[in-house]
């Protein structure tokens, strides 16, 4: 189906969902199993298992902490269930609190406040119940490109990937930047060896600047090991994809990010404050920066992959392309289109753009993809420094 | 003869191919790229998406794909050769070689 207009949910902060989720969001490690039954009892809820929200200090408590928010404000979010234990760094309250200036439906439940992982889940189901039905008598209305933030991302690269997914990437993300859209570029780790041209795209010396700031903090990180990067990235199964070494899959990642200038480069779940194509600083990591883009306010992700990946996010869309077709084949349930047709040679690289941009059309509007529609609920955040 | 086993080579800057079938040892594949054009015998099999030497290069030399510096040549690499991890190594992030990177990364 071909489609012209876009549908979304208004929020009072002004900007527009595409989804319209009650998030349970843990944000405590304690909390995440007690949340996670909720979502058992209630229907339109979601949440996520992770391993955060205590003995976190400077720098890495500031990071987690704008993460929770950022999950939270996500316009996919109608409303937000904060499940804290009671006892740990990351407040719930706090976070509860910095929730609610978005204007959104939030409470707050405690395990100690409320006796206990059984009351907790129940008070939780509880309010969470009513927050459901008022989320469903919002109606989807019409909305502008210009309000969309897409992330874009690659993930279990292949040799194919420079060459057929991420360049139809590219040229949608062109499309969305010429509409007056917003997409971001992210996985600093893997724009090594790209950084000059995309330095050389940069609006301003300052943002320029900035681009050999990151790339050089990046790979200091590295270097303080004392290995080989390669020994983690490019990994085993790029290689086997026929990725040498970084700088060979950096050309390709950043081939991701089209052609236009570089307006912006952001720090880690941080939100945009230009539009066109912007950087945020995340780790190569699919999931912590997924969950980075996700919590900076992507509404919805375009994730390319050679090697064929389950990844989805509990809140945004994440539409997956495979850069070759005996992949897409093989991983059909878990890839929403095929970019394979452009190595056969059957497909042209804007064909197949043009493909994708009326599926994050369609997707934009409500059709689920498949890591949605089989629950695939990853999330990670880039800790930057050790637990206490 | 000249095999239909495809092959793609990205910038004329390039001194490697990337193969789009599995291209067994001994074919004779053509790779093009703009004005530039090459007949190569494939000396051992290459797997779908790796690459192959279009010229000889030394060790030492720097390998070119996309018309950029993707990493530096470990050992001699003849015409037709598989071009990957045992003869190529990454130039950045190398933490193993961290006096050299001390002085090239200023710190």
């Amino acid at each position: 189906m071909k489609i012209n207009q876009l549908w979304g949910y208004r929020r009072s902060d002004g900007r527009v969902g595409v989804r319209n989720h009650v998030l349970i969001l843990p944000t405590i490690v304690c909390a995440t199993q007690a949340a996670k039954q909720v979502t058992e009892l209630v229907h339109g809820t979601v949440s996520f298992i992770h391993q955060h929200g205590c003995a976190q200090v400077g720098v890495d408590y500031d990071q987690t902490f704008r993460t929770y928010v950022g999950m939270g404000t996500n316009p996919n979010v109608y409303g937000v269930i904060v499940m804290g234990l009671g006892c740990e760094t990351h407040q719930g309250r706090s976070i509860a609190q910095e929730i609610a200036k978005s204007g959104k439906p939030v409470e707050l439940v405690s395990i100690q406040d409320h006796g206990g992982t059984l009351g907790a889940i129940a008070e939780a189901a509880r309010v969470a119940t009513k927050m459901v039905q008022d989320a469903s008598a919002i109606v989807r209305e019409p909305f502008d490109i210009s309000e969309l933030i897409v992330g874009t991302e690659c993930g279990g690269s292949d040799a194919c990937s420079g060459l057929s997914a991420n360049p139809a990437v590219g040229y949608v993300s062109d499309m969305i930047v010429d509409r007056g859209g917003t997409v971001i570029l992210a996985e600093t780790t893997e724009l090594i060896g790209a950084e000059h041209l995309l330095a050389n795209r940069a609006v301003d010396d300052r943002v320029a600047k900035k681009v050999y700031e990151v790339i050089e903090a990046m790979e200091k990180r590295a270097i303080m090991m004392g290995v080989d990067i390669r020994t983690g990235n490019p990994s085993p199964g790029n290689r086997k994809g026929g990725l040498t070494t970084l700088e060979e899959k950096s050309l390709g990642a950043a081939a991701k990010a089209g052609t236009r200038p570089l307006q912006q480069l952001i720090d880690y779940a941080q939100q945009p404050t230009k539009k066109g194509l912007v950087w945020m600083d995340t780790p190569g990591h699919d999931i912590e920066q997924l969950t980075g883009m996700v919590a900076g306010g992507a509404q919805i992700v375009l994730f390319t992959s050679g090697r064929g990946t389950p990844t989805g996010s509990p809140i945004a869309p994440v539409i997956k392309i495979a850069t070759n077709t005996p992949m897409f084949e093989k991983m059909k349930e878990n890839m929403d289109i095929n970019a394979g047709t452009i190595i056969e040679g059957t497909e042209s690289l804007e064909s197949v753009g043009e493909r994708i941009f009326n599926e994050l059309l369609l997707t934009v509007s409500g059709k689920l993809t498949k890591s949605e529609i089989l629950k695939q609920y990853d999330f990670g955040i880039w800790r930057i420094g050790p637990t206490f | 003869m000249t095999s239909f086993y495809r092959t793609v080579m990205m910038n004329p800057k390039d001194n490697v191919a990337t193969a789009l079938d599995y291209i067994p040892a001994s074919s004779i594949v053509k790779v093009t790229c703009q004005e530039k054009e090459y007949e190569i015998e494939i000396k051992e099999n290459i797997g779908f998406g790796h690459k192959f030497a279009v010229v000889p290069i030394e060790k030492g030399m720097d390998i070119f794909k996309y018309g950029e510096v993707i990493g530096v040549a470990s050992k001699n690499i003849a015409v037709g050769e598989h071009v990957h991890t045992h003869n190529v190594e990454g130039k950045r992030g190398r933490g193993d070689k961290i006096n050299e990177n001390q002085s090239a990364m200023g710190i």
